[in-house]
């Protein structure tokens, strides 16, 4: 990365060996100075309890250089692509066919996910892999209602996942409630919660909302931590039943699936299950997503995440246009938390960290906020990207930090999605809506 | 009474810790108009560089305290100064002009890279250190054996924000760098076309954020004897809700929120639950910009359309 003051909008660039050189050399300095001590010297508790430390120069050196190389890689790259705002020209025939994948990719993407348990039914990891995959589609999809379409940045989405995730385990296991019985009213409980968060950030908007939701979804980890006698404090909640067939189990019991059609029992029925199950209600989410679009509502959080001050002027009520995103939005999220406790058979307040708030938003501004296809190709690469650097553990967070800043840099507005409004003027359309900033008056 | 007036002492001490870090907020919130979502990293790194220094400091024989309290302090300061303009020059200059949610977005990320940084260089484990600055005084003898006490560390982290205060305010009110700190806020274009360097001020308010950052990630050290790699997110968090309580943009309030917020979370630990002290301290930003949305110090903000 190079760290140095040239600026890309002016047309006279400066250019040439030396330039660059000097270019890396400062950000090889920077660099130097930036890790000296915090790769340099390495510090751990000792046996005794004190500081112990050692040095890793060879660590400190290969890091500097790997800055000074990528420095003159980054900027001979640069001017070989030219400033990173202009609109490169891409010819036709490439044109027809992005068109044609564009129009083909969704039913493709549909039927093959479809025919994923059929194509991969011996291999397991797969499996899990796209039921993991799915889960996000469907959080990515739920959060895209609040962020997407009405542009209230949501910090705290993983809230009302936990919410859902806690009343399906907590209902199920004290109450004995089903699965079926307790998706609803996970839903509806996490739409309460939606509510509840919406009344008093109403008047909130963009970096304020965020930091508001943040702490919203804080607050809500923490109860759970420490609200031991209802949710088990840290240790969470075991022994969540698995869902039913409406009513038949997929064990290998007398009255289980296996057994009442007369086939050999496998324990991969059940994540076969698992997987239409969570496919469907993904489904589900994407399909009433479009079709509230079409309503005056869906039209609503359009108008809003254009420009609040307006849509206030056309007489739309601002107040529960917002109170029903974040609702929806809240629901979806809660049906998804349900799904994921039901499948874990295992929760605790560890799942629903801030981090995975962010990397459900990651996933939805990937996707180009609002794009439902987007989303879904934004889930699939988010963690199928973490599942290829699985066995890097700790540097997992490090390099989705990175990919996170460098995005925003590269594509603001997501990899695929363009964010335009459903209805809009054929003609007379002075600006584009991208070129105004949403939200702000 | 006695154990009012211990606890007052105690969260005096911590609101200067979040005061120091609520001022980065709000300059860059003045400033830039975004939430610097690393800053809470960057006092993270500015306390692991003290360890570090002191650490090597020490074993290279020096037993001077007040020197090597003097050495880690610069040396804390220069070093997470340069992160704080870095990350400014990497994540948040080429977003400058983008859509609005991108340079949140990016900080969001910038903080998980400083986070996990820390965490995959230095270790997971929580990083004690002997206390450095030992002894104290006992203003008080209670009837029942309770004791007020002043420990000499707390005077420090408390004359240590005095001092930085008055250079601080100094620096603003009366240097060229200052105004133009104070011309940027109001107007960028303005200020550029009266002859302002807009991108080297804007880089200077990061390098000086960072600066009272990385002291109190110092004291943090110096005061808790510990730090961690993840101490940054909810110290970050405080802090902001600091800045937003002492009405964001105003730095007299930064510091006054972060007073209070160091005392309310004190008070609230002492006397109510200390599991839900950090309850208490959301809950109080979520009210504060409900009721209050500018603060106890803010103007409020005009919408233009």
């Amino acid at each position: 990365m190079s760290a140095t003051s040239a600026r890309p909008s002016h047309a006279a660039q400066p250019s040439g060996s030396a330039f660059i050189l000097k270019k890396a050399l400062i950000s090889a300095a920077v660099a130097l100075v930036l890790f000296s001590l915090m790769i340099g010297i390495r510090t751990e508790a000792g046996p005794q309890g004190g500081l112990i430390y050692w040095t890793r120069f060879g660590d400190l050196a290969a890091l500097v250089g790997t800055v000074f190389g990528g420095s003159i890689i980054i900027e001979l790259l640069r001017q070989w692509w030219g400033p990173i705002d202009t609109d490169h020209i891409v010819p036709k025939p490439v044109q027809a066919a992005m068109s044609f994948a564009g129009r083909w990719l969704a039913p493709a993407l549909l039927v093959f996910a479809f025919l994923v348990p059929v194509i991969f039914y011996n291999q397991r990891y797969i499996l899990d892999l796209s039921i993991l995959v799915l889960t996000y589609v469907m959080l990515g999809w739920g959060l895209n209602v609040v962020v997407g379409l009405a542009g209230l940045l949501d910090l705290g989405y993983v809230a009302f996942y936990a919410v859902g995730a806690y009343s399906y385990a907590l209902l199920a296991t004290n109450f004995g409630l089903s699965f079926w019985v307790c998706l609803p009213l996970a839903g509806i409980l996490a739409a309460f919660w939606g509510v509840l968060l919406g009344f008093p950030v109403l008047r909130l908007r963009g970096d304020y909302l965020a930091i508001v939701t943040l702490a919203f979804g804080e607050i809500i980890r923490l109860v759970i931590i420490n609200w031991q006698s209802l949710t088990g404090g840290p240790n969470g909640v075991s022994g969540i039943p698995r869902p039913t067939l409406f009513g038949i189990p997929l064990d290998n019991s007398d009255d289980g699936l296996a057994a009442k059609l007369g086939i050999d029992f496998s324990p991969t029925h059940r994540i076969v299950f698992l997987f239409y199950l969570i496919l469907a209600m993904a489904l589900l989410t994407n399909w009433v997503t479009i079709r509230l679009r079409r309503l005056p509502i869906g039209r609503a959080w359009e108008a809003l995440r254009e420009d609040e001050v307006a849509c206030r002027a056309l007489g739309i009520n601002v107040t529960t246009t917002k109170l029903t995103a974040f609702a929806t939005g809240a629901m979806f999220g809660g049906f998804a938390g349900a799904f994921f406790a039901t499948r874990q058979g295992f929760i605790s307040p560890e799942s629903f960290t801030f981090q995975e708030s962010a990397l459900v938003l990651a996933i939805v501004v990937l996707g180009g906020m609002g794009s439902q296809l987007g989303v879904a190709l934004a889930a699939l690469t988010m963690i199928g990207g973490f599942e290829l650097f699985r066995g890097f553990d700790q540097y997992r967070m490090l390099v989705f930090g990175i990919a996170m800043v460098l995005l925003m840099i590269w594509r603001p507005r997501g990899l695929i999605g363009h964010r335009a409004p459903t209805v809009y003027l054929e003609r007379n359309q002075a600006i584009s809506s991208d070129l105004v900033k949403e939200g702000h008056g | 009474m006695d154990y009012f007036a211990q606890q007052l002492i105690n969260g005096l001490v911590l609101g200067s810790i979040y005061g120091l870090i609520a001022i980065g907020y709000t300059m860059v919130y003045g400033i830039v108009g975004m939430i610097n979502f690393a800053h809470g990293d960057i006092f993270m790194i500015g306390g692991f560089i003290a360890m570090i220094s002191f650490l090597v400091l020490v074993s290279l024989g020096l037993t001077a305290i007040p020197l090597i309290l003097l050495i880690v302090l610069l040396v804390s300061m220069v070093i997470t100064a340069l992160y704080g303009w870095t990350i400014e020059r990497i994540a948040y200059r080429p977003l400058r002009h983008s859509f609005r949610l991108a340079p949140m977005l990016s900080a969001i990320g910038m903080s998980f890279v400083l986070t996990n940084f820390s965490q995959v260089s230095q270790g997971a484990r929580v990083k004690p250190v002997p206390p450095i600055v030992t002894g104290g005084y006992t203003l008080h003898e209670g009837p029942a054996g309770f004791a007020v006490q002043l420990s000499n560390i707390q005077i420090v982290v408390v004359l240590a924000t005095i001092v930085l205060l008055a250079v601080f305010t100094w620096l603003v009110s009366r240097t060229r760098l200052g105004r133009d700190m104070r011309a940027c806020e109001q107007d960028q274009t303005m200020a550029a076309l009266l002859g302002v360097d807009v991108d080297r001020t804007i880089s200077m308010t990061f390098v000086i954020g960072a600066a009272l950052a990385a002291v109190a990630g110092m004291m943090y050290l110096l005061y808790y004897g510990l730090v961690d790699f993840f101490m940054g997110f909810v110290a970050g968090i405080k802090a902001f809700t600091a800045a937003v309580l002492g009405g964001i943009g105003s730095l007299p309030g930064a510091m006054l929120g972060g007073l209070a917020i160091g005392l309310i979370e004190t008070f609230w630990s002492a006397y109510f639950s200390v599991e839900y002290k950090d309850v208490a301290a959301f809950s109080i930003l979520i009210v504060v910009l409900i009721f209050m949305p500018t603060g106890l110090l803010g103007r409020p903000e005009v919408e233009k359309v």
